[in-house]
């Protein structure tokens, strides 16, 4: 009797065994691993942090509701916020992100000018500044901008091209915002340019031919009718890496300045707004209602991103 | 039309004179690029007389290796020797690598090659998320570490760093175009289940897009300070690029804190950079793979 009840659940339901052994080839344990630690790291963080944003909480004393109150403050009374932080952003990511875009696409479609050797020296030379850490490389740019005529750049200026006095490189506000976007430009060849690079040396050869025979005259026909096209999926990606390394850039003036509060919030970004409300002040609602108006903005300029560059649908 | 005056002058396979420009322009670039660094390293074998010498001069005469004793020997109020944060930048980035490498190519896989419910949404989120800046959510990722109780842990340093869009994104895209989808339906018939096609057949073709990751993966974690900061304070679990920052930080006169600063640097510079030259090649192997579409 046993016997047979056994053999009938087998045949009604597959076995315990195999049913493991189906499930465990299962494409979601595949997927588990990511999807959970996307949830808990970027997912979870998001969503606590507009929660926050409608508390205040100073992390001593539990979080009280006070409704759109941080934002309202944010926008009506915090000036630093309102005349530093907004327009620095602003004017910093306008500044660094196309520049430094148009500057990697024609750096790649330089690149794919000159032999194979030549390209990787270049290459190598052009990418090494984005591996260096922006924070500590602060150290370096500190002595080379330095105010006084020990700094090698106001030592050039002082003794080859006859400047009368030593400039306050890192302590003028205006001319501190300037270096923080040339410090930044600097090491922005990242994964953007190699990722355009790459393409532009993956362009398929015989299009050039076809088109030189259709009679294309110059390198610019060459540039708008074939390169850009071809790369359009590489330009994009470029794009939001040049929107996160801009909108990453974080404590660089303060590190320049020589630490804490850069003189006058030159070069304050949002970014450094939300850490110093954070971290230093702990009003941590406050800092995360500007973390969500930080979150929106990169939202809007992506958007902006793929509208340019994203295939049509 | 004669043959070489077709006027084509892309990807060429070697020199000729009407490349004169770019070469001209590309090395003035690359000696303004690359200055900074040759600086570093320059700087860091200074010793203090040409630290202080008026005029600055840009290249070492006599070099020393006093920055780095000076960087190493540091001891900190709390006492803890330097090999203490080596070893835990080590560790932490070992971790952060090997992860990364797997989980991010595991999803890859089953993104690319499995079919099941939602993957299309699962893409999708993953190209969002691409744009995501994980500097914006620091406060928040403090609370949801607390919460998980890996808050002063070598998990506070791990975690944050292994959900990475773009591994995952890389790695996809290079499956898609590598990996045939004839050669997993004979692995299939040959009896193979998923688990067996992902290691014997995918990730055997997708090694340049792994060492992506993997050069990626690493240069976030080891030069990585949020960790130390915010995720952690016992001063035992921070990591090596805390312990430079604060040795720098700590020396009252800018100039000795730059040949201090070139030295620290420098250490955390080098590695990533050898790192990059040797796979150079992998690399623009992989982000061949890298538009959007």
């Amino acid at each position: 009797m046993m016997e047979v009840t056994k053999q009938t659940k087998e045949i009604l339901s597959p076995s315990l065994k195999s049913i493991f052994k189906k499930s465990s080839q299962s494409p979601y344990w595949f997927v588990l691993p990511y999807a959970s630690l996307f949830i808990l790291i970027i997912v979870l963080p998001v969503i606590v942090a507009i929660i926050l944003s409608f508390f205040s909480f100073d992390t001593i004393q539990p979080p009280t509701w006070i409704g759109l109150k941080n934002y309202v403050n944010i926008f009506t009374t915090d000036s630093v916020f309102l005349q530093n932080a907004v327009p620095n952003t602003i004017s910093f990511s306008i500044i660094v992100g196309p520049i430094g875009y148009i500057l990697s696409f024609f750096l790649a479609w330089m690149l794919a000018q000159v032999p194979h050797k030549a390209r990787t020296i270049y290459a190598v030379i052009i990418y090494s500044p984005s591996i260096t850490g922006a924070v500590m490389m602060a150290f370096v740019w500190r002595i080379l901008f330095s105010g006084d005529e020990t700094g090698y750049l106001n030592y050039i200026l002082l003794n080859w091209f006859g400047v009368k006095d030593a400039i306050q490189f890192l302590q003028d506000a205006d001319i501190l915002f300037y270096i923080m976007i040339l410090v930044t430009l600097w090491s922005s060849m990242g994964l953007g340019f190699l990722a355009m690079l790459a393409g532009v040396l993956n362009i398929d050869r015989s299009l050039y031919e076809a088109a030189a025979i259709d009679g294309m005259k110059n390198r610019w026909q060459e540039i708008f009718y074939i390169t850009i096209p071809s790369i359009k999926p590489q330009m994009l990606f470029g794009a939001v890496m040049s929107i996160i390394g801009t909108f990453n850039a974080a404590g660089i003036a303060s590190a320049l300045s020589g630490g804490g509060t850069p003189p006058q919030y030159a070069g304050w970004l949002i970014v450094d707004h939300a850490a110093d409300f954070g971290f230093t002040r702990f009003e941590m609602g406050y800092a995360s209602a500007i973390t969500v108006i930080l979150l929106g903005i990169v939202l809007l300029f992506n958007k902006v991103a793929y509208k340019l560059f994203g295939e049509r649908e | 039309m004669k043959k070489g005056s077709s006027g084509i002058t892309f990807n060429p396979d070697r020199f000729h004179m009407n490349q004169w420009k770019f070469h001209a322009f590309l090395i003035t670039l690359s000696l303004i690029m690359g200055a900074p660094i040759i600086f570093i390293i320059n700087h860091a074998f200074k010793p203090y007389t040409e630290l202080f010498a008026y005029p600055p001069k840009l290249f070492v005469r006599r070099p020393t290796l006093d920055n780095f004793t000076r960087l190493f020997t540091f001891s900190s109020e709390s006492g803890i020797p330097i090999s203490r944060y080596i070893f835990n930048s080590v560790v932490t980035t070992a971790a952060v690598v090997v992860l990364s490498i797997l989980i991010s190519s595991l999803a890859a896989f089953a993104l690319s090659k499995l079919e099941f419910k939602g993957k299309r949404t699962l893409n999708k989120i993953n190209q969002f998320a691409l744009m995501f800046v994980p500097i914006a959510v620091a406060i928040p990722r403090f609370f949801v570490l607390i919460n998980l109780g890996i808050y002063n842990t070598y998990f506070a340093h791990i975690i944050p760093l292994l959900a990475m869009p773009v591994g995952i994104f890389l790695i996809k895209q290079f499956m898609d175009s590598s990996v045939p989808i004839e050669l997993i339906e004979a692995a299939k018939i040959d009896g193979a289940g998923n688990w067996r096609i992902y290691w014997n057949v995918a990730l055997p073709l997708v090694i340049p897009a792994l060492v992506t990751v993997a050069i990626l993966s690493f240069q976030v974690s080891w030069s990585n300070t949020e960790g130390s900061n915010i995720f952690v304070d016992k001063e035992a679990l921070r990591t090596l690029p805390f312990y430079m920052s604060t040795v720098v930080s700590q020396q009252g006169n800018i100039v000795v804190t730059a040949g201090i600063g070139a030295a620290a640097n420098l250490i955390m510079f080098l590695p990533n950079l050898i790192i990059f030259i040797i796979m150079q090649n992998k690399v623009m192997a992989s982000m061949a793979h890298s538009g959007i579409k």
